[in-house]
This record gives structure tokens, C-alpha cells and sequence, in this order.
């Protein structure tokens, strides 16, 4: 008895899991990859082929903006590492109890807002007529307005700024975790400032790093808004291509070559860094 | 580096300033998108040329605020009506996923598990345009058999709510399961052994119990919904909701009537996030 009905429930809840992940994940990805490997040889006909990867290949337009995404995603990844680690460690380590939390508050709050809106203020603070560039003349060292939008390094603030808080979580949570007393373990041992950040508070907060980084780089791969919208004319993104493929030129085959394309690389390096720092998915972004 | 250790004081002092100069650049970008709301200009910029509500409640061209813009307004309730139903959805599978994950064993049961989670790793654009693609043929094969229109399998509102429901559904799960992990089996049991039946010990003990995560999870999927842009700009129809409007005008130039809708987002997203803390919280102490 007990057993028949755990085989009903189990069931009963495996229809709607299934449902969810078959007609909303996976068909629709195995849709795209049909689509992206017919190639049309005329009105309303296809046949199947590999013509739109090569096409993808043999346009440099294509390729160097696929691996410019790559690159400036892998660099704001680090960046975002780079500038956030200290504050992560501040808040982990060097405050307690109403500051910690306020501080934590703080770094998340930014991150309830949507992305648009951050994005919107920094085009106010970077445009030409921004807060930044009449500063800079009003404190007289400017003589006439500065653009500093439409750049990459425009793009790379924005993405650093967008992506902080998937940096910032793990990392103090990671570090909280480590007990003090190794800390001091390793100075009285006769360690200075820096190798004990080096053998200790590093290898420690490895699994905080791992997670935040490839969360950072699937996010910045993945932006769409803070490339366009901050992005000049020539700062393409490969999201961007994707949108043009699909919805201004009508050409879904090659627009779903290049999603499956796109989808390729963030899983290779999602799967390169969990292999590299030896945890599961689960561990890293299940939590 | 620890708060026991001593450090000389220009150590301290560097580090507390470069900590002070991070939270000036994250407070930064949102608070000029407030100030610049209550600028009597046309435009979101400087000079500053005194204060006004205009942005919120003006009405007289140029100076059409938020409470009178019609599309904008529109677009808000566009934006409640797929938040609703996205959250709606998302509690719902993510709770029976809960249940499925948390309390049974079954073949393979890792490997679904990590299918669950993909959703989260797939950028948002390619989940939208790979639904796309599917419903689009989907609605072609049943046209021809039909005849008849599925106008609801074209991009517009169904497929948009669709398309934030296939990965808020994840999120959902993993708020609901860590909740659930937590409960003691025995209290259910202790409802069987007075005589409850299955479902009525579940409604009656469980549920309670889950209820903190549940409607915290429904709180988060209600902001994620709000604010996906992504997923949402590749399905879209002709009704567009909030962030898809507010970004065809940014890349018009606008006045600062963004500036005050997006005051009002920043508002009402910070008040959402608290309330889901404090459910996580009441998720904690119990």
C-alpha cells in the first residue's frame, strides 16, 4: 500500500518537473540546433548542412567579435574578482555583527534594481554632457566636455558594476567560513601579509571563486543591455549579433548557429572551471 | 589581517578607504538616476535647473510625468500581469519539484537534478530564442493541419511569461527544497499516527511549515520577472512590458521621466528584496 502510493506521488510530481524541463529546456534546444544546421537554398527550402557554422567561420566580422566577447568577458571576470575579493574580505573578516549586515545589505541592494536602470545611470554619469565630464570642467581640468561613453572601457565598468554582487556573496560566504585562528596560525608560524593570503586565505576561499567567477562570466558573456547601451558603434557583442540575426534580418538559421555557438563556449568554460577547481554544479551554483 | 591582529595604521587606513570608495561605486549610478528625477530640464543631465515633481505628476508636454504617461503606465501593468503569472507558475513546479527532489529516490535521480539546474547556466538570449524557435514551429505544423491561428505561440505575453518561468523555475526549487530539507519527518508522521490521511498531514503540517519559503520564493520570482530583460526581449509582442519600453526610449533619448520610473523600481524593489529577507529570516529562526 505504503509503496503504490509513493509510486502515485512520485509520479504526480515527475508530470510537471517533466513538462517544465522537456517543453520549456530541452525540445526547444534541440529545435534550435535543427534549425541552425539547415541552410536554405531557396524560398521555404532547406537542406542540412553545416553551411551557417561555416559561415560564421569564414566572416570576420563574426569570428573577432565572438572572440572579442570571449576576451572582454574573461577580463571583466577578473576585474570583477580583482576589485571585489578585498571588500568581500572586509566584510567577511575585519567587521562584525550590525556593520557585517549592514555592509552585506548594502552590496546586495543595487542588485534588487534592475540592470537597465544601472545601466541608465551610468550612461548619465559617462555621457558627454554626464555628471563626470561637467565635474571634470567645473574643478577646472576639463576645458570642454569629455565623452568618456561609448567605449570599451565604458562596457567594462558596466559589466564590473553589473556583475559584483555574484563576485561578492560567495566570497564572503567562503570566508566567513574560515576560522580566524588559521589566520593567525600562519603568522605566528612566521608568515608575513602575503604568504598568508597565499597559502591560507586563497586555497580557502577557492570554492567561493570558482562559483563567483563563473557565474561573472556567464553573466557578462550572456549581457546584452550593458554592451548596447554603452558599447559605441563599433564595440559589437555577440549577444548583440544574435538579437540581428533574429529579429532585424529574419535569418533564424543563422542566428541559431550562433546561439548554439554562444552556448558552446559558456558551457566549455563553465565545465573547464568546475574541472580545473574539481567541484560539481551542484555544489557551485545550486546552492 | 584579522580584527585580533594589530596593523599599522596606514594599512587600516588604505583598506577602510578603499572599502568606503566601492560602496560610493555602487551607491553611485543609482542615486544620480534619482537626483536627476527631480531636475527641471528635458533631459537627464546636468546643469541642474531646480527642483520639480514634474517627472511624476506633470502634464503638460514636455513635462509628462510617470502618473500620466499612458504607455508607461501600460507597460507597469503589462509587467504586473507576467510577474503574477510567472510567480504563480514558478511556486508551483518549484514547489512539486521540491517535493520530488527532497523526499524521493529514483533512477538517474543526479542526473535530473543537474538538468534542473541548467536553466541557470544557459544565457537568458538563447533560452528566449531557443523557445522561439520551438513554438514558432510548433504553431506552424499546427496551422497547416489545422487551418486555424495559435496566435498565443507567436511572441507576445504567453511566450514571454513562458520563457521567464523556464529558468525563475529553477530559482523557485532551490529556495523551496533548502526549506524543506529542514523539515522533521516526524511530525508528519506524528499527524498519520492521529489519524490524518497523506495529503491532509502534508496540508495541514507541512505546508505551514513551507510557507516562508514559499511566498519568499513567489517575492523573488515577482522581481525577477519585473526586471528580466534578456529572455523577455526576444519573445516579445507588441505589448511591451516596463523594461522593454523603458529601453526603446533610452536608446531614443528620453526625458527624465525614466529617471522617475526608475525611482519608483528602485523604491519598490528595495521594499520587494526586504520582504524576501525577512521571509528568509523567519525561514532561519524556525
Amino acid at each position: 500500500m505504503n509503496s503504490v502510493h509513493s509510486r502515485l506521488s512520485l509520479y504526480l510530481l515527475f508530470t510537471p518537473f517533466l513538462l517544465w524541463l522537456a517543453l520549456l529546456i530541452i525540445i526547444p534546444h534541440i529545435f534550435m540546433f535543427l534549425v541552425s544546421i539547415s541552410v536554405k537554398t531557396g524560398v521555404r527550402e532547406y537542406v542540412t548542412g553545416l553551411g551557417n557554422y561555416m559561415v560564421f567561420f569564414t566572416e570576420p566580422l563574426y569570428w573577432n567579435t565572438f572572440a572579442r566577447t570571449a576576451f572582454m568577458s574573461i577580463s571583466a571576470t577578473f576585474l570583477t574578482l580583482l576589485i571585489g575579493f578585498p571588500v568581500a574580505y572586509y566584510i567577511a573578516k575585519l567587521t562584525r555583527g550590525r556593520t557585517k549586515t549592514t555592509l552585506f545589505l548594502m552590496c546586495l541592494i543595487p542588485f534588487w534594481v534592475s540592470e537597465l536602470v544601472r545601466t541608465f545611470g551610468w550612461m548619465i554619469l559617462l555621457r558627454e554632457t554626464g555628471i563626470f565630464s561637467s565635474f571634470l570642467q567645473y574643478i577646472g581640468l576639463a576645458s570642454e566636455p569629455i565623452e568618456f561613453l561609448y567605449n570599451d572601457a565604458a562596457i567594462m565598468v558596466g559589466l564590473v558594476y553589473t556583475s559584483m554582487l555574484f563576485m561578492v556573496v560567495p566570497l564572503v560566504t567562503t570566508l566567513d567560513s574560515l576560522d580566524d585562528s588559521l589566520i593567525e596560525a600562519g603568522y605566528d608560524l612566521g608568515g608575513n601579509g602575503i604568504t598568508v593570503l597565499r597559502e591560507i586565505i586563497i586555497p580557502h576561499a577557492m570554492p567561493g571563486i570558482v562559483s563567483g567567477c563563473i557565474v561573472v562570466f556567464m553573466l557578462s558573456l550572456g549581457n546584452y543591455l550593458t554592451p548596447i547601451l554603452l558599447g559605441g558603434k563599433d564595440s559589437l557583442w555577440f549577444t548583440g549579433l544574435i538579437y540581428d540575426q533574429f529579429i532585424t534580418r529574419f535569418n533564424w538559421e543563422l542566428g541559431s548557429a550562433f546561439g548554439f555557438l554562444l552556448l558552446i563556449l559558456s558551457s566549455t568554460i563553465v565545465w573547464a572551471g568546475l574541472k580545473l577547481s574539481g567541484q560539481s554544479l551542484t555544489d557551485t551554483v545550486g546552492r | 589581517m584579522i580584527r585580533t591582529l594589530p596593523q599599522s595604521n596606514t594599512f587600516k587606513w588604505t583598506y577602510r578607504a578603499y572599502v568606503t570608495l566601492f560602496f560610493v561605486y555602487l551607491a553611485l549610478p543609482l542615486t544620480v538616476v534619482c537626483l536627476m528625477a527631480f531636475n527641471n530640464s528635458v533631459f537627464p543631465s546636468l546643469p541642474w535647473e531646480g527642483f520639480t515633481w514634474a517627472w511624476f505628476f506633470g502634464d503638460e508636454d514636455p513635462f509628462i510625468g510617470v502618473f500620466n504617461d499612458r504607455s508607461i503606465l501600460r507597460s507597469i501593468g503589462t509587467s504586473m500581469f507576467v510577474a503574477f503569472w510567472v510567480s504563480l507558475l514558478s511556486i508551483a513546479v518549484g514547489t512539486t519539484n521540491a517535493f520530488l527532489f527532497v523526499r524521493h529516490d529514483f533512477k538517474f535521480k543526479e542526473f535530473f537534478y543537474i538538468l534542473m539546474l541548467l536553466p541557470l547556466i544557459i544565457p537568458g538570449i538563447i533560452l528566449g530564442i531557443s523557445i522561439l524557435v520551438f513554438s514558432n514551429a510548433v504553431a506552424n505544423n499546427l496551422e497547416n493541419a489545422t487551418g486555424m491561428w495559435f496566435d498565443g505561440l507567436r511572441p507576445g505575453l504567453p511566450l514571454v511569461i513562458l520563457g521567464q518561468f523556464s529558468f525563475i523555475a529553477t530559482f523557485a526549487t532551490l529556495v523551496i527544497s533548502a526549506r524543506l530539507e529542514k523539515f522533521d519527518r516526524s511530525l508528519e508522521e506524528a499527524a498519520l499516527n492521529l489519524g490524518a490521511t497523506r495529503l491532509g498531514a502534508i496540508r495541514q503540517i507541512t505546508m505551514p511549515f513551507l510557507f516562508p519559503a514559499i511566498a519568499g520564493a513567489g517575492v523573488v520570482a515577482i522581481l525577477m520577472s519585473f526586471e528580466n530583460f534578456n529572455t523577455t526581449l526576444m519573445l516579445v509582442g507588441s505589448d511591451a512590458p516596463l523594461t522593454i519600453n523603458m529601453f526603446d526610449r533610452l536608446k531614443l533619448g528620453s526625458t527624465p521621466v525614466l529617471n522617475a520610473v526608475s525611482l519608483l523600481l528602485i523604491v519598490v524593489s528595495a521594499l520587494l528584496g526586504l520582504v524576501s529577507l525577512l521571509f528568509q529570516k523567519r525561514d532561519k529562526s524556525s
